[in-house]
């Protein structure tokens, strides 16, 4: 805090600061300062570069190169099938082993960014004779975007402050845990590649601000593409940007370059994201999509305005005419936009936007949305995981950034905070925060040692022997103007430094912590610590999928909670009911229903569906703790959101959710009891606990005497984390 | 592609595994007699069995040394039990095993009696028929009995209320009643595959003949069955029958006349009846099998792998019906296939060139999605034929839709028109200052 207090008042940095440094160096470097200087920020920016890629390597040390969660499966499975099919096919793609019976058009329903990417480095590296496998590719992906990702930050913060705090930010960016968490290696997933195009985006675009140039302009618009092509996320960018215009006119900063920036942007951005196929005319159609285009009219009359203010030169005149162009304006647009909305030609809002504005809405209405973890409101103690001192150094950056306002530093302020609210809204958003904070914490870090060396620079020089006057560090830098008579000055500057210099390395080492130990863990491979203290590996998971893979017919259907659905078809290579893209409701419902009803009943569910194998996660013997169980009331949810005969009160005795002797007499038979439970009466868990001991909910099982009518075990795996059961054919006899 | 090819054929496996499929009739039967006696007095009925080509292997039911298979194979291909008392098999069959041996595809023939012991009914319990729980119990029938020179006790019944099936029973129609005492079963409800052959009057009961009548009859009427037959889901027959003194030569020689009829009979309904039966369950008739599942885009020939939506495509199947030595052609007009996925899309009659040759064409509905190819023909007495053939329809591709479509020319104009405007504006605003 002593740095961030230390430093409100400080004169702005010249723009000399790094030759000043440099020139402290010895002189047997025969180079000139400002290749000195160029020669120190390129071997910098190289070793972050490096840096920002070797961080993200920890997963493949501790497990192994693999793909990891559940989405990146999806990916690795396209990208796969993108390399072996080529891309009209894939562009083209109709899925048949997914959501059977209603499949899937994949080609039609992803965001192709992030496999087309990969498939290139997939070429371009055998275009160099190097034979690696696509999964090396896929596992590399996401670490490599993050070291690009953290030179965007540079140039970003050289837009936006200078260059100093550019390289700050791009240190801060390639260790930044709010980051890692979603870009490790083997974190296949769009995010990896998305948070690079939308800081490109974000930086092409002020750039274009800045300059006013068609040619920044045009590239932020491809960038903006890029952007579509890879994530979803893009419409923060798309809102965020007209918000900013909005803004800027506002407050008066309506120049002919954010004109032309923003112009250029929209119409070609927009005619881009249209070509992606999943996006297509919901760029000029949704909601989500309205403010931008909004912005856009706003932004002719404006110009209109102007025009027309130039041609009358006469302010009362203007006036009446600018109250009629206003107001006409205002009606036109409300009318469009009323009757768009009225005859549907303009759709509204999706429930995951309104679940972004208004956190307690996916809770009330969609189940689905409110189910997924990544989809929970922010706990503050992720905040501080995540950032760090980060959390700490961005107040501090937003107030250097109000002190120095200018265009591109409203468009950062603008983005920290409004990324921060959606951050605290959604606990993945946090990744599109995390370029913000980083962005805005490192103008704080730079300026503030900046203005601190000056201070112990300037004592050094002048060597002047200061008065009695015995201020505090913090008080004497705050001064306008260094205050060479004062003795304690430099003393404190250093302290102060020392200060800033201790606390980033306690960034830097929490982060590799929080990577090397939270944030490398595969999910499809879980590690615990023996009772020795010896790591211990559960592979269940892979057992199972290959278990599928060999011993099941090649068009059997495996029903599992959607969770699993990606993994099953890409390592199973097996037909699911339901996977992670969870575009229809109803379809998950009736799995959910399937999974709640008893066990006559789901039979008749799954012999609709052709329901071959079911699949069950079961966390009671190894204290996994998100196993189907304890998403099972999600399941009874979702379930019952489409089929009212399944009531979550029937599941649980006086709002509590129990699995034991005294769980209600539904659960205890409902058919995801029974499949996870079943033979588990018998087996003893933990030493000095009854059988039956359920290590992850603490609690002996209330229906030890589970029989199977329709279903038959056909295999557990070694830690029973993976159960499958097969669906037996209809009695002969009956 | 190759691996988007789904076939399911639910029925032609255990078609392999039950019967042969050139020819499913049975050939090797194994009956189990409580004693030999069983042989002469009921001759004519095996006697009718050896003569349509049937090896029968008589043996003891508790023979110590019978089994239904050895080394994992079946020995025989149907079993006769004419052994109602018998409490427990010798060597290694017992209940399920006799199950084991119909769920793999064999036949079966039951006839109990009214000493059936609790293995008899189990058995019988477990294909889906309940014999009464009395013991003591046997149908008695004041109205419907036969005529006999003395007056007895009511035991022996005429019944002639018979299943209307020409393919179970045969196209001849059976004349005389059919004789029978024994003990009455009533059916599972819950069991939808169970039919009564031949059911009792509405006047008959069942109870012990020899005690007075205390309590009101646990079965009464028609709703008892005194023969049934179960086709299984794999197409095993199963006959159960509540007497088997009907199967006797004493039955099958004696007149029949039904109390209250005017007409005598010289010879009863059994033989006709129980033969017929008995080709029905040995799968000499009634027996289907589909083969040569076809289907293609119209002026094709070969099988895609996926349909897209909208193509015509021809679906094909040669459905035959044996005949005891041969496969004919089986005709029937209300064969029907649906084109299926989680409701039937299309369902469509088939029609055949009286060679057994079904076939119909139809267009792929404006609908994606993995579909199948469903027939699902049962009719009562036939084998019932599921055939499923799983096939994904895909949307359009890209480039399949209409190039140009006449209700966008406007926005083509628009288009090129704003196109050469540009230019031009472009062109003056340049160079004409």
């Amino acid at each position: 805090m002593a740095v961030t207090t230390a430093t409100p008042t400080s004169p702005p940095p010249p723009p000399s600061m790094a030759q000043d440094l440099l020139n402290s160096l010895p002189k047997t470097l025969k180079l000139k300062t400002k290749q000195q200087e160029l020669l120190l920020r390129v071997t910098t920016l190289g070793l972050i570069y490096i840096l920002a890629f070797i961080t993200r390597l920890f997963s493949v040390l501790r497990y192994e190169s693999m793909i990891h969660e559940f989405d990146p499966y999806f990916n690795y499975r396209t990208t796969v099938y993108l390399t072996e099919h080529g891309f009209s096919e894939f562009w083209n793609w109709f899925d048949s082993d997914s959501w059977y019976p209603l499949g899937r058009i994949i080609g039609g329903t992803l965001y192709p960014g992030l496999m087309l990417t990969a498939a290139a480095l997939y070429k371009i590296l055998h275009f160099l004779r190097f034979a690696v496998h696509i999964r090396e590719v896929c596992v590399l992906t996401a670490p490599f975007f993050a070291s690009n990702t953290a030179i965007v930050a540079y140039f970003f913060g050289k837009e936006v402050w200078d260059s100093g705090a550019g390289i700050v930010a791009a240190a801060l960016i390639a260790i930044c845990p709010g980051y890692i968490s979603r870009s490790v290696a083997g974190s296949y997933d769009n995010e990896g590649v998305a948070i690079f195009a939308l800081l490109l985006t974000f930086y092409l675009f002020v750039k274009a601000v800045n300059t006013g140039s068609l040619s920044w302009s045009l590239a932020s618009a491809f960038g903006y593409f890029y952007m579509v092509s890879a994530w979803g996320g893009y419409v923060f960018i798309i809102n965020l940007v007209p918000l900013y215009v909005l803004v800027l006119l506002v407050t008066g900063r309506y120049s002919l370059r954010l004109y032309v920036a923003y112009n250029c942007m929209y119409v070609l951005g927009m005619l881009l994201a249209m070509q992606i196929r999943f996006v297509g005319f919901q760029h000029v159609q949704s909601g989500e999509h309205m403010a931008s285009m909004g912005v856009f009219f706003l932004l002719q009359v404006f110009f209109f305005l102007d025009w027309v203010k130039h041609l009358l030169g006469d302010v009362k005149l203007f006036q009446a005419f600018l109250r009629i162009t206003v107001t006409g304006a205002i009606s036109v647009g409300a009318i469009a936009l009323g009757v768009g909305t009225a005859s549907g030609y303009i759709s509204p809002w999706t429930g995951r936007f309104y679940s972004l504005l208004d956190p307690t809405y996916a809770k009330d209405h969609i189940p689905i949305i409110a189910s997924v973890s990544e989809h929970q409101p922010t706990a503050w103690s992720s905040f501080m995981f995540d950032f760090h001192i980060l959390l700490f150094l961005f107040p501090a950056g937003l107030y250097f950034c109000f002190k120095r306002l200018s265009d591109a530093t409203i468009f950062i302020v603008m983005y920290g905070l409004t990324s921060m609210y959606f951050a605290g809204v959604m606990v993945r958003l946090i990744l599109v925060a995390t370029p913000a904070v980083c962005l805005i914490s490192a103008i704080a870090v730079s300026a503030t040692v900046k203005n601190l060396t000056r201070v112990v620079r300037a004592k050094s020089q002048t060597l002047q022997s200061g008065s009695g006057k015995g201020t505090s560090a913090s008080k004497g830098s705050s001064k306008g103007v260094i205050d060479n008579s004062q003795p304690f000055q430099k003393n404190g500057a250093i302290v102060l430094l020392l200060g800033a210099f201790y606390l980033l390395s306690r960034y830097a080492i929490h982060c590799t912590w929080v990577t090397a130990e939270a944030y490398s863990s595969p999910s499809i491979v879980l590690a615990a610590r023996g009772a020795h203290g010896q790591r211990v590996m559960f592979d269940d998971y892979r057992e199972a999928y290959f278990w599928l893979r060999q011993n099941t017919p090649p068009d059997a259907k495996v029903m599992s909670w959607w969770d699993y659905g990606y993994q099953i078809t890409a390592m199973g290579n097996r037909t699911v009911i339901v996977d992670n893209n969870t575009w229809n409701n109803t379809h998950i419902a009736t799995v959910g229903r399937a999974m709640s009803s008893y066990e006559d009943e789901a039979y008749d569910i799954m012999r609709s569906l052709d329901v071959d194998y079911v699949l069950v996660v079961f966390g009671g013997v190894t204290g996994y703790s998100s196993d189907d169980i304890n998403k099972f009331l999600w399941m009874v949810r979702i379930g019952g959101g489409v089929f009212p005969v399944i009531k979550e009160p029937d599941y649980l005795v006086n709002g509590e959710y129990r699995v034991d002797k005294g769980a209600a007499p539904k659960m205890l038979n409902c058919l995801m009891y029974k499949l996870c439970y079943y033979r588990f009466g018998e087996l003893t868990t933990e030493y000095g606990k009854p059988t039956g001991y359920d290590r992850a909910r603490g609690v002996e099982i209330g229906n030890k005497d589970i029989k199977l009518e329709y279903l038959e075990e056909a295999l557990t795996t070694q830690n029973w984390i993976v159960r499958i059961y097969k669906v037996k054919p209809p009695k002969n006899r009956s | 592609m190759a691996k988007l090819i789904f076939l399911i054929l639910t029925l032609i496996p255990i078609l392999c595994t039950s019967f042969s499929p050139d020819k499913p009739s049975d050939r090797r039967i194994l009956v189990l007699v409580d004693d030999f006696a069983v042989k002469s007095s009921h001759s004519l009925y095996f006697k009718s069995l050896q003569s349509r080509g049937f090896d029968l292997d008589f043996k003891l039911a508790d023979d110590p040394k019978i089994a239904l298979q050895r080394y994992g194979q079946y020995l025989y291909d149907g079993l006769v039990l004419f052994s109602p008392t018998i409490e427990r098999f010798g060597g290694s069959i017992d209940a399920a095993a006799i199950l084991d041996f119909v769920d793999s595809g064999h036949d079966l023939i039951v006839a109990a009696d009214n000493n059936a012991s609790d293995l008899i009914r189990e058995i019988a319990t477990e294909c889906g028929v309940d014999f009464d729980e009395d013991y003591t119990a046997m149908v008695v029938d004041h109205a419907g009995y036969a005529v006999s020179s003395t007056e007895g006790d009511h035991t022996l019944i005429a019944s002639d209320d018979f299943i209307k099936s020409d393919v179970i029973l045969g196209s001849k129609k059976i004349e005389a009643p059919v004789l029978f005492q024994g003990i009455g079963h009533s059916l599972n409800p819950s069991n939808r595959l169970v039919l009564k052959v031949l059911s009792a009057s509405p006047t008959a009961f069942s109870a012990n003949p020899k005690s007075k009548l205390t309590s009101p009859p646990s079965l009464l009427g028609s709703s008892i069955s005194l023969v049934s037959v179960i086709q299984a889901r794999n197409n095993a027959r199963i006959l159960i029958s509540g007497s088997l003194s009907m199967f006797s030569n004493r039955f099958f020689n004696s007149g029949v006349q039904k109390a209250g009829s005017p007409t005598k009979h010289d010879k009863s309904g059994n033989e006709q009846f129980l033969t017929e039966l008995s080709k029905w369950v040995l799968h000499e008739r009634g027996h289907l099998k589909a083969v040569n599942v076809k289907h293609h885009k119209v002026g094709e020939t070969d099988e895609p792998s996926i349909y897209r939506i909208n193509d015509d495509l021809e679906y094909s199947v040669e459905i035959y019906e044996w005949s005891g030595t041969t496969w004919e052609p089986y005709v029937a007009d209300d064969v029907q296939v649906q084109f299926y996925m989680m409701s039937p899309y299309v369902l469509k009659n088939l029609a055949n060139d009286k060679k057994g040759h079904y076939f119909t064409s139809f267009k792929v509905p404006d609908v994606y999605g993995v579909f199948q190819f469903k027939v699902e023909y049962n009719r009562l007495g036939y084998t019932s034929l599921s055939l499923a053939k799983q096939i994904p329809v895909r949307p359009f591709r890209h480039n399949e839709y209409e190039r140009f479509i006449p209700a966008a020319y406007p926005y083509y104009g628009a288009a090129f028109s704003m196109m050469a405007g540009f230019f031009v504006f472009s062109a003056v605003h340049l160079y004409n200052k």
